[in-house]
Parts: C-alpha cells; structure tokens; sequence
C-alpha cells in the first residue's frame, strides 16, 4: 500500500498539537496534522479558557518559570493568530481572583503565592485579603466568602475560538489537517517513523510529535516513552448569556466573552468517564451563589464532564524517544494556559535551536 | 420509594400510567404541562366537549384523562423534568424534576420516557420573522386558548396541514391556502403502500374526507412548492415559493408551516439511551425493544418519542410497556401479558401498517434538509446554513466539532430547534450518512433552571 | 396598535381578566398562557434578540424553542407559552440578554 509521506507528523488536533504544529510551521516546517474521532475525548473542547498563573508550580520551579513566561507571551500570540487566523481568541488578563470560604485553604494558599514569589521575584504581583476587605472592593461578593487571593497575571481566552483560531492559522500556514484519522499503530522503521491509521492507511514520517491528549496512553508506549496520563474528571455549568458583565474573574466562576459565565472546578478520579453528575453540579450551584449571590436567578443552560490530561506528577512532559530518535511526547494539563510556549519555545527545543529553553525538569524518564 | 415514573400525560404516558396503576404499581406521573392529554389532546379536561371544530378524535381524549384517576397514581402536572439518570445510579434510576421553582431528585424501581414529538425544524430564509410559526403550534392555540389563525397559510407537508385545514375551516376562518411540498412523484411512489396502508382503513378515509372538506371549502391549494422564503411586510408578511417552475408571491399575517414530526430525544440521549437514525423518517430515535425496554437498567421509552407512529399506536404501546414493567416488577406474568395486550398488540399493528405510506407521501422537502446559505438554522445563536458550511470545510466534521466550532446547538432550546437540521446540513454537505456522524450528545439540565434553584436541589440526602 | 394575527370565536370570550403590558392595561381570557395572551392582543414581537436584536414572536408553543421569552413580575426570560397569565400580572416585552439585578 502506498503510504502518505509528511517530514513532521503531529499526531491529535488539539490545543496542544495545534500550538505544536502553528510554532513548526512558523519555523518553517512542513506539517500534517491527524486528528482522531469526533466523538474522541477532547479536553480542548471542553475546558475552562484559563489563562492561568497564579499558584501553578508554587512548589515546583521549572513549571511556575515555564507558566509565566506563557502569561508573558499572551499578548502577542493572541494577536499574531488573529492576524494570521483572522479569528480573535478574546484574551483579557485582568487580573484574577481565587475566592475562599474556609480560611485555614485561604492561608495554606496564600503560603503557596508566598512561595511562587520566591521563585518568580519582583515582577509577580499577588495580593491576599480577608472579606470585608474584597466585599469593600468589590460589592456584590457573598457574605460567607472569607478572604481572596489576586494575581495580576491571570487571564482568560475563549477556548473554542483559541482552537477555531489555531486550526484555521495552520492551515493558512501551508500546514494540512487530516480529520477522522486515528492512529492506531506507530513505529520507528530505520530513518522513519511509520503509523497505521484506523482505516488501515498508511503514514510515513521523518518526525513525529505525540500531542494526542488522553489518546497517547496507547501511542506512547509503543515509542518506548514511560510517562502515563490519566483522565481527570472535571465538571462545568454554562448559563445563558448575559448583558451585565461580572466584575471579577476568578479560576472556579468567569464570564464568556460571549456572555454566559462558566462555574467549574471540580476533580475526580474516575477512569474514562465524562458524565455530569448531579451532585457537583449542585455543588458548583452553591458555590456560584456563595460567591455572587446575584446569579442565583441566573438560568444554566447545560453542565458537562471533560477528562483533563494528568501525568503522574501533575506537570508537563516533554519527552524525546529513548532511543534517541525524533519522535516526541507532549503533553500537559493547562494546554491552553501553555499554549504560546508550546508553539515557540517547545519547538526551538525540538529543533535544538541554540535558544532552546532548558526543559530538563519535563523529562519523560522523571517517572 | 415508587416502582414507575412516567414522564409525560400524552396518549403513551397517560395509558401507561393508568395501566400500570391498575396492575397495582405506585406509579408518579409527571408532565410539564397544567393539564394532562400532551399536544394532541392538550387542554382536554378543559376544553371537553366545548369545541366541536376539533373534531371527534380530540374528544376522545377525555376518556384517557379521566383514567388517571386512580389511588395509586400521583400525577404532578406543572413539573418539568431536566435530567435521568439510569439503574446504575445510587438506589435505582432517578428523576430530577422542578415543579414551582424547586427541584427535587426521586428514585424510582423503573422510569418510563413517554415524553412525544416535536414539530421538524422547518428552516428557510425568513422563518424566524415574527408571524412565522409550525402549524401544530397554531393548532396547540386553538386547544388551549380557542384562538384560530387569521388571515393564515398552511405551508409544507403532512396529513396535521389537512387537519388544521379542516378545523379552520369549521371554526369559520379557513386558511387563505394550502401550500404544499410534496410532489406527484412522491405520490406515485407512496400509492405503492397503500394495499398494506388500507388495514387501518378508518384512518385512510378519514384523510380522504379532510381533503375534500378543503376542496369544499375553497381554498387555494399549491403542490410541489420549493423556494421558501418570507419576507416582512407591514405587520404580515409576505411569502415567496415556486410551484411547478411558476413562481408565487402571497401575502399573509401567520404562517404556518409543517414538515412531520419528529421525536423529541433531549431526555433520552442525555440519559445515555443508544439512538438510532430512521432512514425513512429522517430523524433520530431512541433503541428500544418491541416492549420499550432500552439498553439502560430501568429506562423505557414509548409513544412517539420511541419513534413516530402517531397517537393510536402511542395509546396502545403505552399499555403494552405498563405490562411489561408490571411483569419486570413480578406484578404479572408474561402469559397474563400477552394475553392482555392482544387489543394493543392489533392497535399498534394497524398503526405500523399506515406509517409507510405516510412516510413516503409526505417526506420532508430536501430545501428544508440542507437549506441555502443564508438560513438561520440555529434559531437562539442565529447561525446560518452557510456557517455550518464552512466551519465544515475547515474541519468540524462531526456534531460535537461542529457545536463547538459555530455554537450552533448552545441556545437556550439546546440543540432541539437546531441539532437536527444541522446533522441534515452536514451529511449533505460532507457526504455522510448521519448515523456514520452519530447524534448530537445531550446534556442535563435538558430544561433550564436557575442556580439557586440547583443549588438548593433536594437529592434525597 | 397593530391587530392580532388571530380571532377568539365570540363564545371563547369569557372569564375576562386584566393584566398589564409594559405598563398599559390588557385583558385576557382565564386560564390562557402568556403568549397566548400576548399573541390575542397585538401582533407585535415579544422580544428582540441579544445577537442581531431581531424580533421574534412565540414559535413551537410547547417550551422547547424559547422564542417566547417575556418578562413576568419583574423575573427576566420567562417562557410565556409555559406560564398562565393570572390577575394583575406585569408582563413586559424584553431586548436583549438578561441583565443582573442592580448592576448596568
Ligand atoms: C474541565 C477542564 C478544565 C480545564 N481548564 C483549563 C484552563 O482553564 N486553562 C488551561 O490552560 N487548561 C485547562 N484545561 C486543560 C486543557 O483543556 C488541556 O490541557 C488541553 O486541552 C489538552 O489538549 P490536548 O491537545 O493535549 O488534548 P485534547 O484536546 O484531548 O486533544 C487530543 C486530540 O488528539 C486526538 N487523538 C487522540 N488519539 C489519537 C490517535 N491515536 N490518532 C490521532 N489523533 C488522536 C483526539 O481526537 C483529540 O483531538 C482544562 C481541562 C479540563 C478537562
Ligand atoms: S436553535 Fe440552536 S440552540 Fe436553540
């Protein structure tokens, strides 16, 4: 049979792979991209738009330098894929709040922003407050949320535009994306990398890059990489659009650009399972309320369950074969967040470009 | 705890309910509804026998009603289920519902989904513009409120139109025309049915007798009408079609278009029931047995959200599904059943007998499948026809792609004015057959509620 | 105003009862819905839409497409074909996406 030729394959259409494949193609790869099933697992589609930094990597440095050199490059991503995509991703980096009901979580948070300063210096900004202090600022805060905490880096995009924006920017690039093409098989053969798709065809390639989200599970392995992902459950609810905009945004409650504010947070172990659940879902209700009161007469329009990619130490991996060939593992939760890095930074690692960032701290074989 | 929730009181629900009271179940019915009867029988304890334009077969239903009372049937109208979740649940399949701004979650032994039809999204260019409505909505006014359309057009397919026609007509204000989609080809091809379609013979002529009634009547009648399109005009509007390569322009202040129904899946698929395209009926249905049992511990499905037969055989699978839960809760046995169910059985085989010719006679036009460019077809997000196209030629190849590429599907109605005809647009424009798309996937609330409301939801805890 | 796009058989008149429509008094028939009071009254819209501000008028009648959205005693994006106009009640048409109590 003849197989299809690409010098990079990126396997999974994600924000991940997405970011993978826009930052090879301004590098002046050429790139194919496979996706899988319409029906697949997709955090990409189902997740929170956070452009996050506060807290991430409060223990960890190489993740809070990696996270907020991404914030930092925010900015002009956005604006590079818009002139690129002609779609807006509706970046704001206002500032971002996390709200507390219980103080004894607000203080061990607030020792870990104590913490994230250290390592990131001057230039990050976080503040902590106790109630009354938060409801002075901002009226309309609930009466039982007991203290904030605030990073003036933290944002949020529209993920689905991001993705919208991402797809539409490869292609523009000269990069093609092939749909409803699950890899079912990959392999080194000699100089190359081979993959069998579910439809039996055939891909042969010089380089290839593992971003298929919870789907590496099966690929990986194969490649001789060690890092196992997890799905991670988390629950959402959207309600109908609103004209009043929120004067806040924090990482569990935050207003679409569109005007629906989305409630999220949850986690749970539970395997492959994206259901929603009633108990959460009044769970984010209540919490929603406690917060702002004044969207208790807010109607949901629908909750969902979307599987978060987790390694098993919660930070990215970005690995290169073991046997030292070009096959690449990329993978992460906070795809969205990382985005920006992903595509500039990750890829001048893959081309060991002389400005590669040191990424020794994601290294597959830390398991 | 109760051993059957039925949602909704239409033919299916209703028969169900009382059946399975009867056989000595603890049975709650719920409908969101006032009033029991669905949309065919809508208003029924109301109205009774006040509106004789209605015709006898809406009288009927006030015999089905009046079953309901029963001491082991509790029956909360005014109560809008939102989310079911299946035997694997914590103690048994469960039900949550609101009902006066407070939701509650009750578990059941068996929950029947008898939840009916909508009316098939009929989109083309101007269908939202105000005085454009489906004509099973019109009919659902002259039910409840004794209004009857003025100065209206019936405009698509299906033998409701002849219907409708008919009791505007002996209401005093007949339509102004008879707009109609089908073509003498789709005719021909559905007479081939008629031998079998003549087992319900009743029904056949009582078809026969409304299309004379609105030959009587005068009213102007145009078939094979394509082009749809509606433009304002004062406070009417006017309408647009071509009729046999000619094309007409007719002026109105309602109307009332039609093309089948469809059943209604929001419940079905957000409880994780498998569904099924119909490929004569275009729609999709939920998997179920002859019985109504669904692959899902508990959860059945009858009346014509389990497929459309219409209201006679929804009236008998009601009965058949009641014993087969009685028999599920050793309240029968299946010899007594079956014997039992022999008068549904032969209602339910009359029925089936007249759906193919009606399917082929009056399938929905293809202009309303696949609709040109600047078609809203996503009524709440007001995306078009075109859209869709184009986010499909970028790559959004499947539903959930395609949702979260346009936000078609993300109104408030979610999906249920939309989903179905953007699988139609998609499949004609990708080339590919809805089932290889597979549906929409649906999720609670199926019906909006505020989050105080689910913030304070009882959960039985 | 504009007339209604429907006519109530003469014996339908019945159980007259008052309620108010954007501040101006309107009457209805007991135990009609919302819309179907609305719809009795005027042929105007409803509501104008928060995307393109179009207007719309009630379409399924059977809560499933929330075209119908009015507010009712000061609570926004009611679905009128759902609810029974009852004695006294402020119906007001709507423009727009739903907006927070207190705050512009
Ligand atoms: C509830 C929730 C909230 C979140 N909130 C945020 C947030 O606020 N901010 C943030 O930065 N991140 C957030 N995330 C995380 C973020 O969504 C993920 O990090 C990101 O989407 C991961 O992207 P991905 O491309 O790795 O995976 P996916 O989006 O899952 O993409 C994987 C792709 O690979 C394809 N694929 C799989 N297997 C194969 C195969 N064998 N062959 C071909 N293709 C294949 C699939 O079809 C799919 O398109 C959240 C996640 C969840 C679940
Ligand atoms: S019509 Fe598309 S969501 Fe309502």
């Amino acid at each position: 049979m003849n197989a299809l030729r690409a010098e990079n394959l990126v396997i999974g259409g994600g924000v991940v792979g997405l970011s993978v494949a826009f930052g090879l193609l301004q590098a002046g790869h050429k790139v194919h991209v496979l996706d899988g099933a319409d029906r697949d697992l997709r955090a990409s589609h189902g997740n929170f738009g956070l452009t996050w930094l506060q807290g991430k990597g409060a223990r960890y440095a190489p993740y809070s330098r990696w996270t907020w050199s991404a914030v930092q490059q925010w900015p002009a991503f956005a604006e590079e894929l818009a002139e690129i995509s002609g779609q807006e991703v509706a970046l704001e980096q206002p500032g971002g709040f996390e709200f507390f009901t219980d103080s004894d979580e607000h203080q061990t948070f607030a020792a870990d922003l104590a913490a994230q300063a250290k390592t990131l210096g001057h230039d990050f900004t976080y503040q902590s407050c106790d109630g009354d202090t938060l409801r002075r600022n901002i009226p309309g805060i609930g009466p039982d949320v007991t203290g904030a905490t605030y990073c003036a880096h933290d944002g949020h995009v529209n993920p689905l535009k991001l993705l919208h924006a991402l797809r539409l920017s490869v292609q523009r690039l000269g990069g093609t994306i092939q749909t409803n093409a699950t890899v079912k098989d990959l392999k080194r053969d000699g100089a190359f990398y081979r993959g069998i798709l579910a439809d039996q065809s055939q891909i042969a390639a010089d380089r290839v890059f593992l971003c298929a989200g919870l789907g590496a599970s099966d690929l990986a392995p194969q490649l001789g990489f060690r890092t196992i992902v997890r799905p991670q459950r988390g629950e959402l609810l959207i309600t109908e659009r609103l004209e009043t905009r929120l004067p806040f945004l924090s990482s569990t409650i935050r207003q679409v650009d569109e005007g629906g504010v989305q409630i999220g947070g949850t986690k749970a172990e539970v395997g492959p399972d994206d259901a929603e659940t009633l108990p959460k879902m009044r769970e984010l209700a209540r919490h929603a309320v406690a917060i702002w009161p004044a969207l208790a007469e807010v109607n949901i329009l629908r909750s969902w369950g979307a599987l978060r990619v987790v390694t098993p130490d919660g930070y990215p991996v970005y690995g290169r074969a073991p046997d030292g060939g070009d096959a690449f593992l990329v993978t992460c939760h906070s795809g969205v967040t990382l985005s920006p890095v992903h595509a500039k930074q990750l890829v001048a690692w893959f081309d060991d470009h002389k400005d590669a960032p040191n990424l020794e701290g994601f290294r597959d074989d830390r398991f | 705890m109760k051993n059957l929730i039925v949602i909704g009181a239409g033919p299916a629900g209703m028969s169900a309910a009382a059946t399975a009271a009867r056989g000595g179940a603890k049975v709650l019915l719920l409908d969101e509804q006032p009033h029991p009867g669905g949309q065919i029988f809508r208003n029924i304890t109301r109205n009774r026998n006040t509106l004789p334009h209605l015709g006898p077969d809406y009288a009927k239903g006030l015999e089905q009603a009046e079953a309901l009372q029963h001491p082991n049937l509790t029956c909360r109208f005014g109560s809008t289920v939102w989310r079911i979740d299946d035997g694997r649940a914590k103690d048994g399949p469960r039900v949550a519902y609101s009902q006066n701004g407070k939701s509650q979650s009750v578990a059941a032994r068996h929950v029947l989904i008898a939840t009916g039809a909508q009316e098939r999204p009929t989109p083309f260019p101007g269908w939202t513009l105000p005085g454009v409505m489906p004509a099973g909505a019109a009919q659902i006014l002259m039910k409840s409120s004794d209004l009857i359309p003025r100065e209206a057009i019936l405009a698509g397919t299906g033998p409701l139109l002849y219907l409708i026609a008919a009791q505007m007509i002996d209401a005093g204000t007949p339509p102004l025309a008879l707009v109609e989609t089908q073509t003498s080809s789709m005719m021909a091809r559905a007479l081939s049915k008629m031998p079998r379609a003549m087992i319900d013979r009743q029904q056949v002529f009582k078809g026969l007798s409304l299309l004379r009634k609105i030959q009587k009547a005068g009213v102007r009648r145009y078939t094979a009408a394509q082009e749809f399109r509606a433009r304002p005009q004062g406070d009417g509007l006017t309408f647009t079609f071509t009729s046999k390569g000619k094309e007409h322009v007719l002026h109105c202040a309602l109307l009332l278009c039609h093309q089948g129904i469809v059943p209604s899946t929001n419940l079905t698929r957000s409880a994780g029931i498998p569904h099924q395209w119909n490929v004569t009926q275009l729609c999709w249905q939920p998997t179920h047995d002859d019985d109504g049992r669904t692959d899902r511990p508990g959860l059945w499905v009858a009346g014509d959200g389990a497929g459309i037969f219409g209201a006679d055989a929804a009236c008998a699978q009601g009965v058949i599904t009641a014993n087969a839960i009685l028999c599920a809760l050793d309240d029968l046995s299946p010899d007594i059943a079956r014997h039992i169910n022999a008068h549904a059985l032969n209602r339910r085989f009359r029925a089936d007998a007249l759906r193919p010719f009606l399917d082929a006679a009056y399938a929905p036009a293809p202009e309303f499948l696949s609709p040109v460019d600047e078609t809203i077809l996503c009524r709440c997000e007001e995306i078009t026809a075109g859209q869709v196209r184009v986010a499909a030629s970028n790559g959004a190849e499947g539903p959930r792609q395609m949702k979260t590429a346009t936000r078609a599907g993300m109104g408030p109605c979610q999906g249920r004015m939309c989903d179905l005809s953007v699988t139609t647009t998609l499949a004609a424009h990708s080339g590919r057959h809805p089932t290889d798309l597979g549906p929409h996937r649906a999720r609670s609330p199926c019906k909006p509620v505020t989050l105080g409301e689910l913030s304070r939801l009882d959960l039985g805890d | 105003m504009t007339v209604s796009r429907f006519t109530r058989r003469n014996e339908a008149i019945q159980d007259i009862i008052s309620f108010s429509l954007d501040g101006q008094p309107a009457s209805a028939c007991a135990g009609d819905t919302v819309a179907a009071a609305l719809l009795a009254h005027d042929s105007a819209a409803f509501r104008h839409t928060g995307i393109h501000s179009s207007p719309r008028t009630p379409f399924c009648m059977m809560g499933i497409c929330f075209d119908c959205l009015v507010t009712i005693d000061g609570v926004q994006n009611q679905q009128a074909c759902m609810i029974t106009v009852t004695v006294g009640m402020d119906i007001r048409r709507q423009a727009g996406f739903r907006k927070l109590e207190g705050r512009s």
